[in-house]
This record gives structure tokens, sequence and C-alpha cells, in this order.
């Protein structure tokens, strides 16, 4: 089989999984306790990293922009920029690459695992659908969970701005003057872009790696070589969707603007 | 404790257990494998393979390893297509969706493949949790208290697959292919890494059900001795082909030279006084 070949049946598969996991999201409800599950999963893997790394990150911001805002004296606008950029692109695109690398991993492991040890094979022999018993629980737990950890992201990356703003000379704005200005630019359009993103993300990185994981064949290196394979090419379709939906969503802001 | 008395044992719990065996109503079907030819790649596994396995008979295939059991196996239970010959399992293709309908197919994989974030008890139930088969989880728990004291693992409810030894392990994916009240049980080497002493136990669990449950078993090993010790048939594979069929008798005194090959040894060591 040729590269086009292999990439359009890829394709193909990846696009018929998520199908059959929308369609198995009928039996939600009694799959909730896995749902439950599954999203406290993606909680405990996640929260202490993000809560860090977004700290860093909002400071990180306010620490780039500030000098130069202050060149200007437009120090006061620091708020506005720094969330806005954790809402509209940083919250999301971090949480999702958090998410991929410990929780995407995760499932490509333990998913290979049950593929090489034949444990999928297991459940086809008792009727148990392992799209509705293993890729569903963990689609919906991951287009749930992710909006959440990005709002979580987001007001803590918020305040880690809030504090380089105010800790650093070189910026000087205080708390006051930085919320009052982060909520003035800050629409709940921002935030509701960035949540329509994180759930794309969510859907990408869970069927993604459910369909690596059920494809591994062979033994525990082919179930390394699957999570690395998996959590790339996660991180690539996060970056390359990105941009479209931030396309989408950039029409159709200025469509309600025009109109 | 000494195999003898452990399988007294086991069988004297069977004797008080009714639960599962009460809940065990399968209808043992016939198996009828017709010119199945399988290939991978280069590689030409089942070869115009034929065989009939009557209702409730405990057939034994038995092959040295790479002969194509497994793979065989793996097209009666519809996990493999072939690429031409058919399988009839009641007299319905098995790749008909008919066939789920109505029998129920079970098979005991060479890994156990327990689920190892479920509980022994977890893993049992799952089939009946799933499907729904008993509302009420108090049958549930008795029904996989029953199938596991069957395979001698009473009490063992909550601990987990990787707590088990390997014995272990294949004892509880039999109690777990058990529940699911099966017509027709495949059993996937289950001996295969096991001492004598578990391969003794395991043998007598399959020769349990053949003496309380009518249920047709399929079982594939290399292991000559639990072949002898189990089987109503066995059927010899050789590169891809059943190269005889007959009781454990006639297969003893087969002359065809590819089992005579692969059964000397066995008899020369019983010769020297070995058993099971």
């Amino acid at each position: 089989m040729n590269g086009v070949t292999a990439f359009f049946q890829t394709t193909g598969e990846i696009l018929g999984l998520l199908v059959e996991s929308i369609y198995w999201c009928k039996g939600a409800l009694s799959n909730r306790e896995k749902i439950f599950r599954q999203i406290a999963e993606v909680g405990s893997y996640t929260l202490p990293v993000a809560a860090l790394i977004s700290i860093f990150i909002g400071g990180v911001l306010a620490l780039q922009s500030g000098p130069t805002l202050a060149l200007f004296g437009l120090q006061e606008n620091i708020g506005g920029i720094v969330g806005i950029s954790m809402v509209r692109e940083l919250g999301p695109v971090m949480a999702s690459i958090l998410v991929a690398g410990r929780v995407g991993s995760a499932m490509t492991a333990e998913i290979g695992s049950m593929s090489v040890y034949q444990e999928i094979d297991a459940l086809k022999t008792m009727d148990i659908d392992p799209v509705r018993f293993l890729v569903m629980p963990r689609f919906l737990a991951s287009f749930i969970a992710l909006p959440i950890l990005v709002i979580y992201m987001d007001v803590i990356g918020w305040f880690g701005g809030a504090v380089v703003s105010a800790a650093n000379p070189e910026i000087g704005v205080s708390f006051d003057v930085y919320y009052r200005n982060l909520s003035e630019f800050v629409e709940v359009s921002d935030v509701l872009n960035g949540l329509v993103k994180a759930a794309v993300f969510g859907i990408i990185i869970s069927i993604v790696c459910c369909y690596v994981g059920l494809k591994t064949k062979g033994g525990p290196r082919e179930i390394g070589t699957s999570v690395t394979r998996a959590v790339v090419l996660s991180f690539i379709l996060i970056l390359i969707f990105d941009y479209f939906i931030t396309r989408v969503l950039l029409l159709l802001d200025l469509q309600k603007r025009l109109m | 404790m000494d195999v003898r008395t452990e399988t007294k044992d086991i069988k004297k719990k069977n004797a008080g257990e009714g639960v599962l065996l009460e809940y065990l109503k399968s209808t043992p079907v016939d198996v009828k494998i017709i010119n199945l030819n399988k290939s991978f790649g280069n590689n030409h596994v089942l070869r115009s393979l034929n065989l009939e396995i009557k209702p409730a008979e405990t057939v034994v295939i038995l092959g040295k390893s790479g002969s194509g059991k497994s793979v065989l196996l793996r097209h009666i239970i519809g996990l493999e297509k072939p690429d031409s010959g058919r399988i009839l399992i009641g007299g319905i293709d098995v790749n008909d969706e008919e066939l789920r309908k109505k029998h129920t197919l079970a098979i005991v994989f060479q890994s156990s493949a327990l689920f190892n974030s479920l509980s022994v008890e977890e893993n049992v139930a799952l089939y009946l949790r799933e499907h729904r088969v008993f509302k009420d989880e108090n049958k549930i728990r008795k029904v996989v208290s029953s199938a596991l004291s069957l395979v001698g693992l009473e009490g063992k409810e909550n601990i987990m697959p990787s707590e088990l030894s390997g014995g272990m392990q294949k004892r509880v994916a039999i109690a777990r292919a058990l529940v699911m009240n099966p017509d027709l049980i495949l059993f996937d080497e289950p001996t295969a890494e096991l001492d004598p002493m578990m391969t003794r136990t395991i043998g007598d669990v399959i020769l349990n059900l053949r003496e309380h449950v009518e249920i047709t078993q399929i079982v594939v090993t290399h292991t000559i001795d639990l072949a002898f010790y189990i089987a109503d048939r066995i059927a010899v594979l050789s590169e891809g082909q059943i190269v005889e069929l007959g009781t454990p008798e006639e297969i003893s005194r087969s002359k065809n030279p590819v089992v005579r090959n692969f059964i000397a040894p066995q008899f020369e060591r019983e010769e020297g006084g070995s058993e099971i």
C-alpha cells in the first residue's frame, strides 16, 4: 500500500471511529460511571501541572508585552492583552497539548496493551462493542473535561499575568487596574471561542489516541511506538485545526460585527 | 495439597454448587469446517481444512507450535475471515449475524485476556452486566461466585488479575467464558506455560464441564497428555490440514507417520512411568 492510499485509509478509519463514537453516545447515560471516571482521570492527571504552566504562561505574556507597552505609556492595557491571549489561544492550545501528552498517551498505552494482550478480542467475543465500551467514555470525557480545564487555566493564567504586572517595576500595573482592563477587553464571545477550540481538540485527542491504541499489534515495544505516534499526531492535528478553527471563528466574529 | 486431593475438592464443591449448573442451559451445537483456506502473505496457514464436530463433543486439536491451531480457533470464533471455505455452527455460517442471536460462543484465550483494571468478580460478571442478563445484582453475584467455585477459585472475587498466578488467571478466564452460558466453548492452549499440577487442574475443569453440562468444546493444544486426558476425539493438525481424526485410542494406534512422530516421544515416556 503506498503512502497516499495509507493516508486516505487512516483518515477514513479515524473518521469512521468518530462517527461510531458519536453513535454510541446514545448509551452515555447508562455508562455515566465510566465517563465520570474518565473525567476524574483527566483532572487528576492534569490539574496540578495545568496550574503550574498556566501561571507561568500568564507571567511570560505580561513580561514580554508589559515593558514594550510601557514604552508608549500603554501598560494599563496589559490585562486585556494577557486576558485575550489566554482565552482565545494559549489556554486551549496549551491545555490540549497537556491533555494529549498526559491523558492521550495513557489512553493509547491502555488500549494498545489491551489490543496486544487480546483483551479487545475478548470484548468482541463477548459481543461487547469496543467502541462503546472503551472509546465512547474517553471521547465524551475529553469533550467535556477539556473546556473545563481551559477555564481553569485561563483564570490561573490571568492571575500569573497580574502578579508579574504588579511585581515588575518596568510594568507597574496594580491588580485592580489589571483586572479592570481585562474585564473591559475580554468578552464572553472570546471565552466561548476558546471553549469551542478546546472541545474540538478534546475530540481530536480522544479519537486519535484511541484509534492508534486499537490499531496496535505486536508486543510491548509496539505499545511504546504507538504512544509516541498518537501524541505526535495529536500535537500536529491540534496545531493544524487551531489555525482553521481560528479562521472560521474570526470570520463568524466579523460577520457578527457587520450585522 | 496434591493434585488429586485438589481435583477431588473441586468436584466436591461442584456437586454442592447448583446455581451455575442450573443457569447453564446450553444447546450444544455441531461445527462443520468446510475447505477452509487462510494465508498471511506467502504463508499458507490453513489448507483446505475439513472437520466435523458433533454436538456436546469435546474435540482436541493437537499439533505442533505454528501448525495453525490458534488461527483455526480464531476462525471458528469469527475473529478472522477465511480466504475461502466456510464454518457452520449449528448450521449457520460463523460470519452470519443470525448466529449470535441463536447461539453463544465463548473462548478462553491463551493469554487469558483478563481486564487488568477490573477485579476477578468484575471480569467474570462483565458479560452479565453489559448484556443485562439479570437485573438483580444478587443473582449476578451468585452466578459469578458459583462459576468461580466450579473452577476452584471461591473467595477470590475481590482480587485483581495481576495478583493471580498464570493458572488462576486461566481459571478466571474459564469462569468468565462459562457465565456466558455458551453453546460452544473454545480453549486456546489452556495449559500453555503451566506446571503439570495446574495442567491437571485445568484438565479436570474441562472434564467437569463435559460431565455436568451439555456443551460442545474445542480445545487447541500441543500438550499430548492433556489431549488424551480430556478428548472424546483428537484431530491432529499438521501443515494446515487435519491429518488424523479419531478417539484417543485410535490416535494412539495410528500408523500415520506424522501422528507417530508427534506422539511417539510421549508414549516412550509413558513406558517409563510418566503420566499427566
